[in-house]
């Protein structure tokens, strides 16, 4: 008698862990190349909820969160201050990884999903990126830097929040749409997918996106640092040869 | 038409920028200056890196300086032995330049520096040619020739040693002068992305006192040489010129150039230098105007 009451305490966990709901991501596109016309990118991101021996009735919807960053770049941030009556630049602040892209797209805002610390260990939203500042600064100095930092890329369109940008159909599909502008520097993107419930994160899956300049655009870049001396005499050559060009051709109407 | 700009790394509208090198060009064609110092801001303006904007600004003034060049040098416009002192200068200058904007670059100062400069040199350089044209254009009108004896060049230019015939410039000079000014106007065409024609032209005028007549054939000379040694430079310094932008930028502004020229020709030279005095000083005032009032931008990123 005393085993079988027992039971159902040591089944708990793997019961609860059955019920466990999993998550099938996948993204449009593994790669975007960049060609000439290239205005930027709309990734969609896309997938399935699978709630082993199905969803149950009373069991309260997980939420989804889709988070794309950029490769991270070393940064130095710059602040202008007013010195003998011009504006010039005065304070600085090294950031060793700051993601050069940061999008997060969720089906419900941040603040309601998960706390602060949660927050700040999946680095889900703006607020809780981990810039890595190689200064000690003090602190109110190192959040005005921050708040520099986040602002100037979020109007530059490269770090975006959209609350409510998820869509889950039924419970079971999701999917979002990134919009991944021209500016972003090439390299190697993440998608991250997380499926939150109370609080906590179920589960997290990752897939890569590679973004690469392609064709011409691609041989530009390489001639530019590889073969620069050839590279600028043949923008010298451009320039010489369009200019006497023209003047050949206004000689003779 | 968005045109994606690969060592830019953004897309801009071609049509955009070619426009803005026609204007530029007209200008350039018309008064004889590169345009570069109004490339380099615009290009700011419209979102392209600082860095990008003066390497390929660049290379633009080149390309409207070839059939401008070629053009005086069929007329013996060209004093080619006083060219050819101020290139040497320009080339020196465009070295020295490279490493001056490394200094400022690292501590951060380079945006303040070339505000700095381009008020001073466009604020002192305007008002000069300003006064000289209106004074001129007033006795003309009153009926009054412009006053004949003129101050041949500046008294310094005359206590340099070593001198030289200069026999299409009319002058009996040392060479130092124009080394030292094609020297200055090369650190300006690498910090600046500019030309240096406007500074060169009134140089030329008022203190080496060259003749009328080879001042803006051996000023283009010279930008010619030095704006494709600038880009080479920066080619392989900096990294920095966007083969498409210029090639956009070219487009427009050897057009430019071209309508620029013809319509010089029916204008009064007098009239034509107070109109880029007029535009010099505006482009003054506003980055005058930048520099005391609270920019848009507290911060700024840069990559290190």
């Amino acid at each position: 008698m005393k085993r079988r009451a027992f039971l159902p305490i040591v089944l708990a966990p793997l019961l609860m862990g059955q019920a466990k709901p999993v998550l099938v991501p996948d993204v449009s596109q593994r790669n975007i190349e960049i060609a000439y016309s290239f205005t930027g990118a709309e990734l969609l991101l896309f997938g399935a909820i699978l709630y082993p021996g199905g969803r149950a009735r009373n069991e309260r919807p997980a939420d989804i969160v889709v988070v794309v960053k950029g490769p991270t770049q070393s940064v130095l941030v710059r602040e202008k201050e007013k010195i003998a009556g011009i504006w010039v630049n005065a304070q600085r602040m090294r950031y060793r990884s700051a993601p050069s892209f940061y999008a997060i797209a969720s089906s419900r805002p941040i603040a309601k999903l998960v706390d602060d610390r949660t927050a700040a260990i999946y680095e889900l939203g703006l607020d809780s990126l981990q810039l890595s500042p190689a200064s000690g600064a003090a602190a109110p100095e190192q959040a005005r830097f921050d708040a520099g930092l986040v602002d100037l890329k979020k109007r530059a369109g490269l770090y975006v929040q959209s609350p409510g940008a998820v869509e889950i159909t039924d419970g079971v599909l999701y999917r979002a749409r990134v919009t991944i502008p021209a500016r972003v520097p090439v390299g190697r993107f993440t998608a991250e997918t997380f499926l939150i419930r109370d609080g906590r994160v179920l589960a997290a899956a990752v897939r890569d996106i590679e973004i690469r300049k392609s064709g011409f655009e691609r041989f530009i870049a390489i001639a530019a640092d590889q073969w620069s001396i050839l590279y600028g005499l043949t923008a010298v050559a451009l320039s010489v040869a369009l200019g006497w060009g023209a003047g050949w051709v206004a000689r003779r109407v | 038409m968005d045109v994606y700009l690969p060592i830019a790394n953004l897309s801009v509208n071609a049509l955009v920028i070619v426009l803005l090198g026609g204007g530029v060009g007209l200008l350039s064609g018309m008064f004889g200056v590169g345009g570069g110092f109004l490339t380099t801001p615009l290009l700011i303006v419209y979102g392209i890196p600082p860095t990008v904007a003066a390497a390929s600004a660049a290379s633009q003034v080149t390309g409207s300086s070839v059939s401008g060049a070629i053009a005086h040098y069929r007329r013996g416009g060209v004093d080619v032995k006083m060219g050819v002192v101020l290139v040497v200068g320009g080339v020196l200058g465009s070295l020295f330049g490279a490493w001056l904007f490394k200094l400022l670059q690292a501590t951060g100062q380079i945006d303040t520096t070339i505000a700095v400069i381009y008020v001073l040199l466009l604020g002192s350089i305007g008002g000069l040619m300003l006064k000289e044209s209106v004074e001129t254009v007033l006795a003309t009108r009153a009926g009054r020739a412009p006053k004949a004896a003129r101050r041949r060049h500046h008294p310094l230019v005359a206590a340099l040693p070593l001198r030289w015939r200069f026999y299409g410039s009319g002058l009996y000079i040392s060479p130092l002068a124009p080394l030292i000014l094609g020297f200055l106007t090369g650190i300006l065409t690498i910090l600046l992305g500019i030309g240096g024609g406007f500074v060169l032209v009134p140089a030329m005028i008022y203190m080496l006192g060259m003749a009328a007549q080879v001042v803006v054939g051996t000023s283009l000379f010279q930008i010619l040489f030095v704006t494709a040694a600038a880009t080479m430079v920066h080619a392989t310094t900096t990294k920095a010129v966007d083969i498409v932008l210029a090639a956009l930028l070219l487009v427009g502004s050897v057009i430019g150039a071209q309508v620029g020229a013809r319509m010089a020709q029916k204008m009064k030279p007098e009239y034509l230098r107070m109109a880029l005095a007029v535009i010099v000083l505006l482009v003054a005032a506003r980055i005058a105007l930048g520099l005391g009032w609270r920019p848009d931008e507290i911060y700024s990123i840069e990559l290190s």
